[in-house]
């Protein structure tokens, strides 16, 4: 049975729960901060240690492997220069066009690359934590993308490490636009807890003309992401709300399960 | 009891938490990842005094907290009052059965969750739940109750090894001492 003195032990840590839990935001963060660099060490350990290990398989891959490989790249980066040129051309001659418009100059995209270092230990979340802080220049909403598409956006940022929050977790949506003729708008939430890969997209019209492998786009609605930052592809849709609008299942570009590096987006305002 | 045990146990759950963000092989397998917290919190309960039971519950929760989109100070009362439940029946159960630390650790590990997300709940937020989360659920379930012998069995061999040895009680005895020479 429990004593008076358990009773009491119960009722400061009720208290001291409660206490933090109505804590103002900004010193939540501040506490989540401090608590956060606990646990620096032991990211320094697992980084140096992953680092001692690929410095180890460097020295047991065989040279012909590596040949092999750095001839694909070559041919890769040569490819790459190649569309750069053309890229570089089409950018010219849209600015210019934009100018004999009067419409405002897009600006280019100016990017940091970022290591994932952990992951959102609860399951009912879809965060993960990245190297880059404020240090860096992050700041709360900004972008984040891969080569293969959308990841989600920035949540929380410490002095050395960023919070990010996965397309997919419920704090996270998304204004997409899906690329077809019509250009039909929704916007992107979770699926459930297990499907990672998977999105849905809501809140589309009832004649939405939807195909499975339609391309699923960032509508630049919200303010948050820019426009026309892939997210996925459509996998099949259904009339929702007695057929009032329509809904979407929408397969992730990203792996999100085995993202290692990311880049932050930075928005010149 | 000594210093070594709730430092051993802090210790332990900072390890804890911090293997469950960093390494989500089980995650990516088993589409959930698994909570160590519990099973320590059994360990704690049945072995220590209720302050390191405090402490675990602090720095174990608001560890996890910290980590992890929670509102801080969520994951602490569910640990604490599941742990301080075993600690007021400790006298009645067996706790070197592997089989009741195996039923406890299930308990606690199913029970655990289940409080955290009421209290999310209940506090307006809005987590990724569904039919899924069942099966998420399972599987923190059966982990936790395989996690929680092996807590034991580590903070045992830890004790073995960097504790105080105990004393051997010599076999001399006065009275049975066979005396030479004349008396």
């Amino acid at each position: 049975m429990l004593k008076r003195r358990h009773y009491i032990v119960l009722g400061l840590v009720v208290v001291l729960t409660l206490i933090i839990l109505n804590l103002p935001v900004q010193t939540t963060a501040r506490l989540k901060q401090g608590i956060n660099s606990i646990f620096l060490p032991l990211l320094g350990l697992t980084s140096s240690s992953e680092k001692l290990a690929g410095a180890a398989m460097d020295h047991v891959l065989p040279r012909g492997e590596l040949v092999r490989q750095n001839d694909l790249l070559n041919r890769e980066n040569q490819r790459l220069r190649l569309l750069l040129i053309e890229h570089e051309e089409i950018t010219r001659e849209n600015s210019q066009l934009r100018q004999q418009l009067s419409w405002q100059r897009r600006q280019p995209w100016r990017m940091k690359l970022a290591n994932v270092a952990l992951r959102d230990p609860a399951n009912w979340w879809r965060t993960i934590q990245i190297d880059l802080g404020s240090r860096d220049g992050l700041s709360n909403n900004l972008p984040v993308i891969t080569p293969e598409g959308l990841v989600g956006r920035i949540s929380m940022v410490t002095l050395t490490h960023s919070q990010v929050l996965l397309v997919g977790d419920p704090n996270c949506r998304v204004a997409a636009r899906v690329a077809n003729v019509a250009r039909d708008t929704g916007v992107v939430q979770g699926s459930g807890p297990l499907e990672t890969d998977l999105v849905d997209l809501i809140y589309l019209s009832k004649t939405a003309q939807l195909k499975p492998g339609q391309p699923v786009v960032t509508s630049g609605e919200g303010g948050v992401f820019p426009k026309d930052i892939p997210i996925g592809r459509i996998v099949d849709s259904r009339r929702m709300d007695y057929g009032m609008s329509t809904m979407a299942r929408v397969k992730l570009g990203v792996n999100l399960n085995a993202l290692e590096q990311v880049w932050v987006l930075f928005l010149d305002q | 009891m000594n210093w070594l045990s709730p430092t051993s146990i802090l210790l332990a759950a900072i390890l804890a938490v911090y293997w469950q963000a960093a390494f989500p092989m089980l995650r990516s397998v088993l589409g959930a990842q698994p909570d160590l917290l519990p099973g320590l919190m059994v360990y704690a309960a049945l072995r220590s005094r209720i302050q390191t039971m405090v402490l675990l519950s602090f720095v174990g929760g608001l560890g996890q907290d910290a980590l992890s989109a929670n509102p801080l100070g969520i994951s602490v009362l569910p640990l604490f009052a599941l742990g301080l439940a075993i600690y007021a029946k400790r006298d009645l159960i067996v706790k070197d059965q592997l089989f009741a630390q195996s039923v406890l650790g299930l308990a606690v590990s199913f029970l655990n969750p289940i409080l955290c997300l009421l209290l999310l709940l209940s506090l307006g937020k809005h987590p990724l739940l569904g039919w899924g989360t069942l099966w998420q659920i399972a599987i923190m379930t059966i982990v936790g109750s395989i996690v929680t012998p092996i807590w034991f069995e580590l903070f045992r061999w830890l004790e073995g090894a960097l504790g105080p040895s105990h004393t051997t009680e010599s076999s001399f005895r006065p009275d049975r001492e066979i005396r030479r020479g004349r008396a």
